[in-house]
């Protein structure tokens, strides 16, 4: 995930910040893997493996941990998803490490450290990083699989869409008017006030708004040049902030105007009120984040809780709470278990609505390597 | 007037005690002694902590993902983007380095007429201390709390003197504003490093100097700048080295394109949209190993030089 905060530039490497963190907070689970009934956890590809879910519940009560990775807790209301599965779980203590490293951290911490009890047990990732790293997911299909639509999964499991929304520009509204089209960026009026969430050769949701440029001005995924053009001309036209964007420069009103995924804009309304968000007209750029379990996850059982807890009704309405369009959002609108308030808060959605492909994700990488730096020097 | 010059300075080089402590380590060297098994516990610490990573993160340079020797990641140091971040790093380290040094030098000299016990000389040095490692993240907030858009600074200024310092574009996230954050620990490095030089200066030389009719101009021009500037040379490049690996500070403040390598190193090590270039981070690594290794290896020559006036 693109948590390109200000804490992380302390320069820790993932792998040190998470084994120095890890080592504080986690004491051994001795009889990870082999929970109570005989059953291999790390191998359950569904909850019929345990038995039925109260087995799930007690084999993961069990293992007594859950090491959880790279989830900010103000990001997409995940601070009340966590202080909920603790509240319902008091026997399982959640181990929070990392909270802002990137999707790319994520698995590095997972391979160094692999075979510890330290080890991530679960990851929350950028479609980008999930499709070529499947080698260290292990499959599994929580209970309400039906519902996600195949889009958004992988067939057997190895990773499944979670939470998503529309790249988005947030602005505050005390001081300028409502964009309505990219064009209105470049105009003085927002001069030195439009920032990216982190650099698009690095962080996703910088790269989504790229993306958002490029199709917006008239161009396909296939190519994500015009869209680099248009920042070159933000640059140029000297309408674009280069800080790093955190709650805090939101806050303060450093970065004014932000292009950023609709429900962390959204999210920056509790430190200001006059924070607005707006999803252009036209071509929309969604993007998913994806959850998987650490095939060498140190709780298994947990890892397997965990999602089952995810993909519930009441945390998929977490999410929306959070100002994200959980993945079951269609499936719940349906069933009539969707809280309408919330979905009804929510930005309205664009018409047509694109997500990059792997091939055009990797054109795009190699494309913004070689001209993101000069297009806005 | 050609020998009584000599015959003071041989006078004041022989009689003190300091230029006869240098001698003695050596000395006991000869004799065989557990001497060593002190620095033992620093030593693996090194070894550990800053020989091993180094190695192994340089060595990550020469082989591809998947183990293979391979030159391209090093080869890819002459990419123009990657040429552009070294010249970029070198052209901030080496004019905050100048900066930093001329005016901590400045600093250093106003010093000198002061009480050493005194108040303020502890005070100044306490502070240079503090201030030298007070980089990072906290000081890029606290710029942009200052001269940011919004800095309390920048708004004074704009409301009650009518001046924008952001007219010309918002510099302050861009490379020319990284200039300030690192003079501003530069500074105080260099008061740490050069202060110990410059006291080195002894009063009896100036007063020597007066004494056989030299006049302010010469005792720099003679003695003072000759004996400094060794020391003056070794600071700059240590202040150098300082502000070419620095990273946290520019970090924070100059968060698109990477411009120099110690971001450029980040974003291959934790990119999420451009994957599998891990390695290159290790070629960059070694780069940057090269041009601080010259730049120390020129430090600890022109530093033994400047050891023999410190004593």
């Amino acid at each position: 995930m693109s948590r390109i905060l200000l804490r992380r530039a302390l320069g820790a490497t993932a792998a040190v910040t998470v084994a120095a963190l890890a080592l504080a907070a986690c004491s051994g689970s001795a009889d990870a893997g082999q929970s109570a009934g005989g059953v291999d956890a790390a191998t359950a590809t569904n909850v019929a493996a345990f038995g039925t879910f109260e087995d799930l519940e007690a084999a993961a009560k069990a293992e007594g941990q859950l090491n959880v990775i790279a989830l900010p807790r103000d990001w997409a209301n995940y601070g009340e998803i966590l202080d909920l599965f603790a509240e319902r779980y008091p026997d399982i203590t959640i181990n929070e490490q990392s909270p802002d490293v990137s999707s790319a951290e994520e698995i590095q911490a997972a391979k160094t450290n692999e075979g510890l009890d330290t080890a991530p047990d679960v990851f929350d990732l950028g479609l980008t990083v999930a499709l070529k790293n499947t080698d260290v997911f292990a499959p599994y299909q929580v209970q309400t699989w039906a519902d996600i639509p195949d889009a958004l999964k992988e067939p057997t499991g190895l990773f499944v869409g979670d939470y998503g929304g529309y790249m988005s520009v947030g602005y505050d509204s005390s001081k300028f008017a409502a964009p309505t089209s990219l064009d209105d960026l470049l105009t003085p009026a927002y001069k030195g006030a439009v920032a990216i969430n982190g650099d698009p050769t690095q962080a996703g949701a910088a790269f989504a708004a790229v993306g958002l440029a490029t199709v917006q001005s008239g161009g396909t995924l296939d190519d994500y040049q015009p869209g680099i053009d248009f920042f070159g001309s933000l640059q140029k036209a000297g309408n674009l902030l280069k800080v790093d964007v955190t709650t805090a420069t939101v806050a303060s009103g450093e970065t004014p105007v932000v292009f950023d995924w609709d429900y962390l804009n959204t999210a920056h309304q509790k430190d200001n009120p006059a924070f607005k968000v707006v999803v252009f007209d036209g071509t929309g750029y969604a993007g998913y984040y994806n959850q998987a379990i650490n095939k060498s996850a140190p709780h298994p059982a947990a890892a397997r809780l965990w999602q089952e807890f995810l993909y519930s009704d009441e945390v998929q309405n977490l999410w929306l709470k959070g100002g994200a369009r959980p993945v079951r959002m269609e499936a719940m609108t349906d069933a009539g278990t969707i809280d309408a308030t919330l979905a009804a808060a929510l930005p309205e959605a664009p018409a047509e609505t694109v997500v990059p492909t792997e091939k055009q994700s990797a054109a795009a990488g190699t494309l913004l390597g070689e001209k993101w730096a000069t297009a806005v020097q | 007037m050609t020998s009584s010059p000599t015959v003071g300075v041989d006078a004041e080089a022989s009689t003190p005690t300091p230029s006869s402590t240098p001698a003695r380590p050596a000395r006991a060297r000869r004799s065989f002694s557990w001497a060593w098994l002190g620095l033992t516990p620093f030593a693996a610490y090194v070894l550990l902590f800053l020989a091993l990573p180094t190695v192994l993160a340089v060595g990550s340079g020469f082989f591809t993902k998947s183990g293979e020797f391979t030159w391209s990641n090093v080869a890819a140091l002459g990419d123009p983007l990657v040429l552009a971040g070294f010249a970029n790093s070198a052209g901030l380290s080496l004019v905050t380095a100048l900066v930093g040094a001329i005016a901590g030098a400045l600093v250093c000299y106003a010093l000198l007429g002061t009480n050493p016990e005194g108040a303020l000389r502890s005070s100044v040095d306490a502070a240079a201390g503090v201030l030298a490692q007070f980089g990072g993240v906290m000081l890029a907030f606290a710029f942009i709390a200052t001269i940011g858009i919004q800095g309390v600074v920048t708004l004074l200024l704009r409301d009650t003197f009518g001046i924008d310092i952001f007219a010309g574009g918002v510099w302050l996230y861009e490379l020319p504003g990284l200039v300030l954050p690192y003079i501003y620990f530069q500074i105080p490095l260099m008061v740490i490093t050069f202060m110990p030089a410059l006291s080195a200066l002894k009063p009896q030389w100036a007063e020597a100097n007066l004494t056989l009719g030299g006049t302010r101009a010469s005792f720099w021009a003679r003695i003072g700048v000759p004996v400094l500037a060794p020391a003056f040379i070794a600071s700059l490049l240590l202040l150098f080295a300082n502000a070419f690996s620095s990273y946290a500070t520019a970090a924070a403040l100059a968060s698109q394109g990477s411009q120099i390598v110690p971001l450029q190193i980040r974003a291959a090590l934790t990119s999420e949209t451009v994957l599998g270039r891990e390695n290159l981070a290790g070629a960059l690594a070694l780069g940057m190993i090269v041009v601080v290794g010259l730049v120390m290896a020129l430090y600890s020559l022109v530093q033994r030089r400047a050891a023999r006036w410190q004593a």
